[in-house]
């Protein structure tokens, strides 16, 4: 989606609310839009809001999740082209407005996260896509007097079976769309499948190779002004006072004005803007978070876990099983706080104006987006239109809403058009991170060293308080312990407790979530339990695993791909871990070199097991993989932010480094065939890789990682 | 005072202040927003154009330092993806998020013009300086072994 494509599209909604020719199936009028009081239900909601066929048999999909990366755009149109039999080289798409027909039904609002996109479009979208063409084959049947189920669909177009007659979709879409929508449209046998299951090219690279592919950042409107803001360093200050004479002096600077984050500085160009922060004196009231520390918060944390926490899950008495136990295995695990750093900083740009709200944003969350505008503008919901470009990366970052309240202030000020970008050093400062968090495991033995015991206590920040507070419920955020308390393996005492510690730090959704470190605590501790009990880390998993087929199933498939236990070049260790998160199954296994003088981790290769159930596009669940694996190697092998007198230390990628090709493994994907309903595929593969690289160390020498990032002086 | 420079094969000319950095010429004055805005200190090769043939990273280029010069960015590699870097990333399906992928090709292709078959530490060496976050190492590395095989083959069927 080009930038004049944006601008193209209003011009389609325009038409369409005219009366234009293409078909519009339940799709989102200007001017036509329903309260979500008046809306149809979430369940069935929005049956059919997906498709528009033009009379030249050009298919429009509308794909209501956000694009960031994760290939949603191509898994959609597959599961929708493949019920509605198209022919995949007439498709376009766009992305949806904001609207309830277009509600993610596992979170109730439009959004993408969680990993829940093919799982939450499956059905509605298999669905939609065969109701449609029950209604086509309905209308060309008509049209020769014959039964419908003397037709059928193929290629975008209806076929007479005795006589090979077709007419394409395009003259027949718009009687089709009078029909009723059929309210349980046979779906074809998945062994007919022709798109689901097959690796498919992505419809979006051809855009993303030439340049034309239109991210937040990108989008230019006429008589767009370009705008930054200066922000208060220490978490939640503000502007005590400041003195912009200097700014106003910068060359295409417009207007410098205080908003609730800071002080915005109006340009006639981004760098304008950027020159005129530069030249701003601003003396802040730092606040009540101007003394903390990542020291002061480590002392914070030991001290909450000391104390007991809500119980998160109790099985059997771990205590009185631990004072049984032939031997005990104690360890403590602490991880930083991780920046997102999307590539695409931070950014939006809004139209506000007395009549209406557009607003272009690499979002992942749409209802947000528009409840934040109509907030600020006062507008109703329906004269806020969003417009979901490209997102540039958002692995939970643009869940938030801080960049659009940014914009939609500075524009509805300014009266005109405003694009807000960060910096990348705005952007690494005033992240939501991923929550810095310290873990105690105690766990029992028996005599042939299988575990009895396990009891485990979490401390660290809640995300839910701040964004779903109704969820937290005793003080227990299940974010916090996901990863932890899903244990599968067979262990009868279990005990994981949390302790909500707040610091002051904004934490927020990070790639795989609470999984991120706690996939990194169990599964290092359980090569620690191996270790003890003399057993094969492998093998001890593989035992645990009984009750635990999926578990099992990857576990074994890497393992058996990696070689597991075949001899290895001198110098190479394994590690191996098994992960379940977002309803799908990960196992990896890594290979490692250490070079203890160095202080250097080197991995070389990575082999990924997965069973994420029935998946789409083969092709792109690898590709997440491979994503999700580097996304983890970064954070295991270089990852932290640190605090410092209430402020972030790290600012760019020189003092906050992300993983580079010349420290990319090869990375190897197995996908598990599968029938079981569709699992996430754009987190899950990110927690085993942190303890499969640990495991591979703790092997070569001797001693486990029991920290994060990995450092030299853990390596000796 | 104006600044002229050839701009993707055709001359351009702008009036704007001698210390703005190329990046934001492109992308603010003449709305050429295929290369990226990243980090402003040429650490992650996102804003990476052609200068006279050499890959360069405009976020800390002045803009009076190219005039004269011949600038080549993303939309002046091909009009139409036709580019064999281009065609090689499609083939692999390289681009994740897709925000990083102009710099990566664009220090590609300045890596096959001096070194048509580079092996995997001068791609190590060539494309470190392009970060992407979403993890697409491993498909970059195999579109710029496959682009340089197609640029052979072109040059022996051109022999």
């Amino acid at each position: 989606m080009s930038s004049s494509h944006v601008l193209l599209r209003r011009e389609f909604l325009k038409k369409s609310a005219s009366g234009g020719t293409a078909l519009v199936i339940g799709f989102y009028l200007p001017g036509k839009f329903e309260a979500p009081a008046a809306a149809p239900p979430v369940e069935p909601a929005a049956v059919n809001a997906w498709v528009r066929i033009a009379p030249d048999d050009a298919v429009t999909l509308v794909i209501d999740k956000s694009e960031m990366g994760q290939g949603v755009v191509t898994s959609l149109a597959m599961l929708l082209a493949e019920e509605l039999e198209l022919d995949w080289k007439k498709i376009k798409f766009e992305f949806a407005p904001a609207a309830p027909q277009y509600f993610n039904p596992l979170f109730g609002l439009q959004g993408t996260g969680g990993s829940t996109s093919v799982r939450s479009s499956w059905e509605p979208l298999t669905k939609a896509g065969a109701a449609a063409r029950e209604m086509l084959i309905a209308t060309a049947a008509k049209q020769w007097y014959v039964q419908p189920s003397a037709c059928h669909a193929e290629n975008g177009a209806v076929v007479h079976d005795a006589t090979s007659k077709r007419l394409g979709y395009g003259v027949l879409a718009v009687e089709a769309s009078k029909l009723p929508v059929p309210a349980n449209p046979a779906r074809k046998d998945p062994k007919d499948y022709k798109y689901i299951g097959k690796p498919t090219k992505r419809l979006d690279t051809p855009a993303k190779v030439t340049g034309k592919a239109s991210f937040g950042i990108d989008v230019r409107l006429p008589n767009m002004q370009y705008a930054v803001v200066a922000r208060c360093p220490v978490f939640g200050g503000k502007v005590r006072s400041v003195d912009d004479s200097k700014a106003k002096g910068i060359r295409g600077v417009k207007q410098v004005l205080e908003i609730s984050t800071g002080v915005a500085v109006v340009a006639d160009n981004t760098w304008s803007a950027m020159e005129g922060r530069r030249a701003l004196e601003i003396a802040w009231d730092e606040g009540s978070n101007a003394a903390i520390s990542s020291d002061a918060i480590r002392k914070l944390y030991l001290a909450a876990a000391e104390k007991p926490g809500a119980i998160a899950r109790q099985d059997g008495d771990a205590d009185a099983a631990l004072a049984g136990a032939a031997r005990k295995v104690e360890a403590a695990y602490e991880v930083p706080f991780l920046a997102h750093a999307t590539m695409e900083p931070m950014n939006c740009v809004a139209d506000v104006r007395t009549d209406g709200c557009d607003i272009y944003a690499p979002t992942q969350f749409q209802t947000f987006t528009q409840n934040t505008s109509r907030k600020i503008t006062g507008l109703k919901p329906e004269q806020v239109r969003v417009y979901t470009t490209y997102v540039g990366g958002g692995f939970g970052r643009r869940a938030e809403q801080d960049f659009i309240a940014e914009a939609v202030e500075i524009s509805k000020a300014r009266g005109a058009p405003v694009l807000v970008t960060w910096s990348r050093e705005d952007d690494m400062q005033h992240d939501f991170y991923r929550p810095a968090a310290y873990t105690t495991i105690t766990a029992g033995l028996d005599a042939d060293g299988w575990p009895v015991a396990w009891k485990s206590r979490v401390v660290s920040p809640s995300i839910m308080s701040r964004f779903f507070p109704g969820s937290v419920k005793n003080g227990l955020d299940n974010s916090s312990v996901e990863g932890i308390v899903e244990m599968k393996y067979g262990i009868p005492n279990f005990l994981c407790e949390y302790v909500l510690t707040d610091t002051g730090v904004p934490v927020g959704f990070w790639r795989s979530v609470g999984n991120s470190q706690n996939g990194y605590i169990v599964e290092s501790f359980v090569d620690d339990l191996a270790k003890a009990g003399g057993k094969d880390p492998f093998e001890f998993r593989r035992k645990l695993l009984a009750n635990a087929p999926r578990h099992r199933g990857v576990l074994e498939l890497a393992a058996e791909k990696a070689g597991w236990g075949k001899p290895l070049p001198a110098g190479r260790t394994r590690g191996i871990a098994v992960v379940e998160s977002f309803g799908s199954f990960v196992a990896e296994v890594a290979e490692v070199s250490v070079n203890r003088s160095s202080g250097k981790v080197r991995v070389h290769r990575v082999v990924c097991a997965v069973d994420c159930g029935r998946h789409v596009n083969p092709d792109t669940v690898a590709a997440q993989m491979e994503g999700a694996i580097v996304y983890g190697l970064s954070a295991a092998l270089k990852g932290q932010i640190t605090i410092n007198k209430g402020r972030v230390e790290q600012s760019n990628f020189h003092d906050y480094e992300l993983l580079r090709v010349n420290d990319m493994p090869q990375v190897e994907v197995h996908i598990m065939p599968s029938n079981e309903a569709p699992g996430g595929a754009g987190e899950p593969g990110t927690p085993p890789i942190a303890p499969a690289v640990c495991n591979a160390i703790f092997a070569a020498t001797g001693k486990p990682i029991r920290r994060l990032p990995i450092r030299a002086e853990d390596l000796a | 005072m104006a600044i002229s420079f050839t701009l993707n094969g055709k001359a351009q000319s702008v009036d704007v202040s001698p210390d703005m950095p190329l990046l934001w010429v492109l992308r603010d004055t003449l709305n050429l927003t295929g290369t990226k805005f990243g980090c402003g200190m040429a650490l992650c090769g996102a804003c990476t154009v052609h200068i006279n043939g050499e890959a360069t990273r405009s976020c800390i280029t002045p803009v009076s330092s190219v005039a004269g010069k011949k600038i080549t960015t993303i939309e002046g590699l091909s009009a139409d993806g036709s580019h064999p870097v281009q065609q090689a990333w499609m083939e692999e399906d390289v681009p994740q998020c897709g925000y990083c992928q102009s710099g990566q090709i664009m220090s590609a292709v300045a890596l096959l013009s001096k070194k048509p078959n580079p092996t995997d530490s001068d791609i190590d060496d060539a494309m470190s300086g392009n970060i992407c976050r979403c993890g697409t190492y491993q498909r970059i590395r195999k579109a710029i072994h496959r682009a340089a095989s197609m640029q052979a083959g072109k040059a022996k069927s051109a022999a």
